[in-house]
């Protein structure tokens, strides 16, 4: 495999580097990072033809312009920006060959928050404790353990063939600054008002400007704790909401710590973070209680979408058996 | 995720059931299970859901626990030794600690190195270790206002907790020395110079003042 390299121009606000997430050293403090939508980093390599794990850009609110030093097919889903490749305008959700030297050029967005770009090969820069995703706070994973900057390269497989062009135009998260998050009761819900849940699931909550890849503050509501213990520090997980003695309720997104203090009052279900991902500071959340089996069910529903646009799709109605 | 509670204590044998069985849960490598990782009294087991039959491995938790109730002793282990220089501008909260305390410099200095301490579990940065317990004479609540920037290698206390930031973050624990051991590298066979379980002295090399 010869390398290439995507040469950044322009960074954009924030473009790192993410795969499906750091896993297997978190009982060593190493967070787990990986993109805010993993539906979307699924689906633009599944487009460009690479494994599920493979390291895209996660491109957040402005996007960036890139040259592309490879001849290679690249894809873009999530967020729906407005982009050009030279003069040619590309559809998010298509993949599509390009040149070397060819600029790729992200404008408006449209709607959404998050765009990854997937490149065919998948982006190579090293990996770190076996993942390349970028950990902002710790400095660790994809490029440098940063954000991507001006004059940047960032190393790509690059291939002679072109990949065949692929379409899932149209599957695209909802978001219009808006969404409805499903949630289960977190380990400690009972150390709340017994209507703190229901009150949660009654409301909008805007998302702070103080927030980021680690989490995002929630303004709304107090949530009424009805027990003052202090919280033996414990591991965590992406989704939890957790609340603050004092303050506003966190939802803990791709780079939280790995444990932690706080109480948690409920969970938001896996099919529903990558809503979560396609939000960003002033937009609103509501949150609705779910059982465990329709979490299940609503996952299954999220991954169907994505196998519909496999790439060796299982005949239908197979993809269930492996659930059970 | 799904977290297994022991008993809510910090309590070296809880924390050491917490530990043996997330081995376990680890080594046996169930389908779809990511990650286990270990806290004072919990274990997080992290999963995928389409992956993992959970009914089949929360079974396989219980009967793991149930084997491990009769386990009443820690594992006897090297003590990990770590060369700390107190006070100073590194250690700029050492005297407010003695001062709290109602004791000398040298006393907090004396009691702190005096001890064993248990790494309990990891968290908050990669090879940051929650150690325990320091003596209570010198317990110290954090600061109410974090610090934005703590150099790596911070030696700090916080309530009857002790630890050494790896890298420069944001904290809020009383500094009270630094070190020059490298606590995490990820290029390290083992990254994280500790792991839950293992014990720690630190030995003072030096004090600033």
């Amino acid at each position: 495999m010869t390398l290439g390299a995507l040469q950044v121009v322009k960074p954009g606000l924030l473009t790192s580097v993410q795969d499906l997430g750091r896993y297997g050293h978190q009982a060593t403090g190493v967070p787990v990072a990986g993109p805010m939508d993993s539906f979307s980093h699924r689906l633009a390599n599944q487009l460009a033809g690479n494994e599920a794990n493979a390291a895209t850009l996660e491109i957040t609110l402005i996007g960036p312009e890139l040259i592309v030093d490879a001849d290679t097919t690249l894809a873009i889903a999530g967020a729906l920006f407005e982009v050009m490749c030279d003069d040619r305008p590309i559809a998010i959700g298509e993949s599509f060959n390009v040149t070397r030297g060819q600029r790729l050029k992200f404008g408006r967005l449209v709607e959404g928050s998050r765009a990854y770009l997937a490149v065919a090969g998948g982006v190579q820069t090293a990996p770190l404790l076996g993942s390349r995703a970028t950990h902002l706070v710790s400095r660790m994973g994809g490029f440098e353990g940063r954000a991507l900057a001006a004059g940047d390269r960032v190393p790509i497989s690059s291939e002679s063939s072109p990949r065949p062009v692929r379409k899932a135009t149209g599957l695209t998260l909802p978001s219009n600054h808006r969404a409805l998050l499903r949630v289960m009761a977190g380990p400690q819900a009972n150390w709340f008002h017994a209507d703190a849940l229901k009150t949660i699931a009654g409301v909008s909550f805007r998302i702070s400007p103080q927030s980021n890849r680690m989490g995002y503050r929630l303004q709304g509501p107090p949530l009424v704790r009805t027990h003052d213990g202090e919280l033996i520090s414990e591991p965590l997980g992406i989704g939890a909401i957790q609340v603050p003695t004092a303050g506003e309720p966190i939802l803990l997104m791709a780079d939280r710590q790995t444990a932690g203090g706080y109480p948690k009052i409920g969970y938001v279900i896996s099919a529903d973070l990558p809503l979560a991902g396609q939000l960003a500071p002033g937009d609103f959340i509501e949150f609705h209680l779910c059982t465990a089996q329709e979490a299940v069910a609503a996952l299954i529903a999220r991954e169907r979408q994505l196998l519909r646009y496999a790439d060796l799709l299982a005949p239908a109605g197979t993809e269930g058996k492996q659930l059970s | 995720m799904l977290l297994v509670e022991l008993e809510p204590a910090i309590d070296p044998i809880v924390n050491e059931r917490a530990i043996v069985l997330a081995a376990r849960l680890r080594s046996q490598g169930a389908r779809g299970v990511r990650d286990v990782a270990p806290g004072y009294c919990t274990i997080g087991v992290h999963f995928d859901p389409l992956q993992t039959d959970l009914a089949a491995l929360e079974r396989t938790i219980q009967s793991e626990y149930a084997s491990l109730e009769a386990l009443d002793t820690v594992e006897d282990r090297a003590v990990i030794e770590i060369a700390v220089t107190y006070g100073g501008e590194l250690g700029p909260d050492l005297a407010s600690v003695a001062a709290a305390a109602g004791c000398s410099i040298d006393d907090v200095i004396a009691r702190h190195s005096e001890r064993t301490y248990r790494v309990y579990m990891l968290g908050f940065v990669p090879g940051f270790a929650y150690m325990g317990r320091v003596d209570p004479s010198i317990e110290m609540p954090r600061h109410r206002v974090p610090r934005e920037r703590v150099p790596a290698g911070s030696v700090g206390i916080a309530g009857l907790q002790t630890g050494v930031y790896p890298v420069e973050s944001p904290g809020g624990w009383q500094l009270i020395g630094h070190t020059t051991a490298v606590m995490f590298d990820p290029a390290r066979q083992q990254p994280s110079l500790l792991q839950a379980g293992d014990l720690v002295r630190f030995i003072p090399v030096g004090v600033s003042r």
